[in-house]
């Protein structure tokens, strides 16, 4: 976007970036936004195009697990706001690939990489939806724990990435908001609906807690990505602050966090939680999660479902402009 | 890969009457009709539009961030191009 012939693409040598290196920071250090056609270091570029389309990705593949329960929804109420949550969620796909592509990827090649399995997305959305409790433990868990991750990305260094993230924050409210009271109706409902939300929560809470990624004392990017000020805040901090947030909600819709070691910590005011199985999420990471494969079997096919209609939709536009040509000669 | 890509086109709104449209992101679409509907869909889901321009992207020129100081600093040192450069006593009352 903007003018991609400005976005400088070739090789520095290392003497001339170190000097502009040191510009650089100091711009991020005095919290200058970076833009797209500014020179930035190439690691810079290569991270934020990373975390960005596997961001973007992350949304599309969201859209998923939800959609599974659009045609189900219990009440008209409840189906129109999931089609437009899903909506939203489609929405930010595309406002973080068009923030990718001002860093001269295409929207082709990113879509390559997802549906080729290179690119990563997001580790939760590889659970399955049961019941229709799920879609309000997704909203308010998966959106709330996008939430905390999401706020301190509105003031990362990038300037269209911290746009995009401003878009998206505005519109996240609404996804929690709408899944804490579809829980909160099935909770004072009867005894078998409550009990389909806790059963909700059992499978959803560690993967949400999972969300954050890798606790710090494993995480390898994090040290170099808060000096370019794209993370605000280290993974086991936004972690805490989600479970510090969260827990009282779960107590106030009756529920018990499925954590035996979680416990209040009176002196720190924060609630101490048990040990993550680490192991789970590097498995759902490669791939082996309960849903990995037919999500993305899912993506694959409606790729290749709708080669046709962008092959029709290109051939109509060079006839019509080869129309007017004509007209005009 | 060897499907023909889709063109970029990029999204400007006004999102109420008085204001000037503004640039918001960007959409492919294989034509201008494409594009405009694409915009609606993506950009304005919940009223924040009155119009919506769409631009080809590769038509869009902009000035080179390399160049920024030859092309703004001249300004920087025509003060008098600014009200407060010139004095009126205080009697003559509010100018
Ligand atoms: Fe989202
Ligand atoms: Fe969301």
């Amino acid at each position: 976007m903007y003018t991609q012939a400005l976005n400088n693409l070739e090789a520095v040598t290392d003497v001339e970036d170190a000097g502009r290196n040191a510009a650089f920071q100091a711009r991020v250090d005095n919290e200058y936004k970076i833009e797209p056609n500014d020179w930035m270091p190439e690691g810079y570029r290569k991270t934020l195009v990373r975390q960005i389309s596997q961001h973007a990705h992350s949304e599309i593949v969201g859209m998923l697990p939800e959609g599974n329960w659009i045609t189900r929804a219990p009440t008209l109420k409840r189906k129109a706001a999931l089609l437009a949550k899903v909506q939203d969620e489609g929405g930010h796909g595309l406002y973080l690939y068009s923030a990718a592509e001002t860093l001269g990827a295409s929207r082709e090649e990113l879509n390559e990489q997802l549906l080729s399995g290179k690119a990563k997305y997001s580790s939760i959305f590889n659970y399955p939806t049961l019941t229709w409790a799920d879609i309000g433990a997704i909203g308010w868990l998966v959106d709330g724990a996008a939430i905390m991750n999401q706020i301190p990305l509105c003031r990362c260094s990038f300037g269209p990435y911290s746009r995009a993230m401003i878009r998206i924050c505005k519109e996240e409210s609404f996804h929690q908001r709408q899944g804490y009271e579809l829980l909160l109706t099935m909770c004072k409902s009867s005894q078998e609906q409550k009990d389909m939300v806790q059963d909700a929560l059992n499978r959803w809470w560690w993967p949400s807690l999972m969300m954050f990624g890798p606790s710090d004392k494993d995480s390898q990017h994090s040290a170099q990505s808060m000096a370019w000020k794209i993370k605000r805040f280290s993974n086991d901090e936004l972690r805490q602050k989600f479970v510090d947030a969260t827990v009282p909600q779960a107590h106030y819709l009756g529920l018990t966090i499925p954590d035996e070691d979680l416990k209040f910590d009176e002196e720190t005011g924060h609630w101490e939680y048990g040990e993550i199985d680490w192991s789970e999420f590097a498995r759902v990471l490669k791939g082996d999660g309960p849903c990995n494969r037919q999500r993305m079997k899912a993506r694959r096919k409606a790729h290749e479902d709708g080669a046709w209609v962008r092959e029709a939709a290109l051939a109509h536009a060079e006839k019509k402009k080869a129309r007017k040509a004509q007209k005009a000669a | 890969m060897n499907e023909k890509t889709t063109p970029l086109w990029e999204v400007f709104i006004r999102s109420r009457n008085g204001m000037a449209h503004r640039h918001c992101g960007s959409v492919h679409a294989a034509d201008a009709e494409m594009a405009l509907q694409a915009a609606r869909d993506v950009y304005t889901r919940r009223g924040e539009g009155l119009s919506i321009w769409v631009v080809p992207s590769a038509e869009i020129v902009a000035s080179d961030p390399g160049a920024k100081d030859m092309m703004f600093e001249p300004t920087g040192t025509k003060i008098y191009r600014h009200p407060t450069f010139y004095e009126i006593p205080e009697e003559v009352g509010n100018m």
